[in-house]
């Protein structure tokens, strides 16, 4: 089944990258936003069909290569 | 003096490291990261450049390549491990030094020499030097030292802060921090002051018709300091 990751940065984390986009729409003229921080999104088809087990596949991924938990939190959703 | 250094795919700074580690008299071998084991070892070295062409985070795959198991047994065992610039990267992945290195602050890539000062001169790789202050090369876009105020906390009480960004008086302020670092921060130990991870080059800087001294200073005191 697909499991999905999404991997943001810490509230105390600058994010550079986010803050030059913000200003990018801004320019464009999406002047109602406040903040933008930018993260990271993953798709992953584990060999898994209870729904369980795969999220705790996926949530150990996390923690051991696709976050860096310094600096990132991470949400798992189940997609399929 | 043996040494090893670990080529990793888009590894770029190896070779230049391994010249350096010759012209002070080690007898480096090159390790490539899909190998088991280290050859026997006084130092391993893991060297700068763009390992898996800093996917994901850098130096986050290079951190879990099969040669790295090896390095961190040697690391916890007491061996001296130092990574350069990327090979600082992958140290903080491994976990072995606190901390992780983000995005330069203003979003440019640097390449310029800085000033670094010295805080700490009880370990091996910069006890008996005689001067301070050194000029070396940095070279990155991700070098943006960042920890959480508990692991500075731990870091400043462990005395683990190995070099500061400074000017050539050795001033460490603000302006002389060129990638947005906290407390100027270019350069870290783990508490047992036997790894070293930091940004700047000291395999640039040994020639003095090419660059200047400084590394050539710190890579002889090194291997003083080893034997």
């Amino acid at each position: 089944m697909k499991v999905s990751a999404i991997i943001t940065l810490k509230k105390d984390v600058l994010d550079p990258q986010g803050k030059v986009i913000h200003q990018a729409l801004d320019g464009m003229g999406f002047e109602n936003i406040s903040e933008v921080r930018q993260g990271k999104y993953f798709e992953i088809d584990v060999n898994e069909n209870d729904p369980g087990k795969a999220k705790a596949v996926v949530e150990d991924m996390c923690k051991k290569l696709l976050a860096n938990l310094v600096i990132e939190n991470f949400k798992i959703i189940e997609t399929q | 003096m043996k040494s090893s250094v670990i080529t990793f795919p888009g590894s770029n700074c190896d070779r230049d490291m391994d010249v350096a580690l010759k012209k002070f008299g080690f007898n480096n071998k090159m390790v490539w990261h899909d190998d088991n084991e280290l050859p026997k070892s006084d130092l391993v070295v893991l060297p700068g450049g763009f390992s898996y062409g800093d996917y994901l985070r850098c130096g986050s795959m290079a951190s879990k390549s099969k040669i790295m198991q090896s390095v961190i047994n040697f690391a916890k065992s007491g061996g001296l491990v130092m990574g350069i610039c990327n090979g600082f990267q992958i140290l903080v992945e491994t976990g072995l030094v606190p901390g992780v290195l983000l995005r330069n602050k203003y979003l440019e890539f640097i390449c310029k020499n800085v000033f670094v000062k010295l805080d700490n001169k009880e370990n091996s790789y910069f006890k008996n030097l005689n001067k301070d202050i050194f000029e070396f090369h940095i070279a990155h876009n991700e070098g943006n030292y960042f920890c959480t105020k508990d692991q500075l906390k731990e870091i400043e009480d462990n005395n683990q802060i190995a070099i500061y960004y400074c000017n050539k008086e050795g001033k460490i302020e603000d302006q002389y921090n060129p990638n947005g670092s906290i407390k100027n921060i270019a350069g870290i130990f783990n508490k047992e002051k036997n790894v070293l991870g930091m940004m700047p080059h000291p395999e640039r800087m040994i020639d003095q018709s090419l660059s200047g001294e400084d590394g050539s200073i710190f890579f002889k005191n090194l291997i003083n300091n080893i034997k």
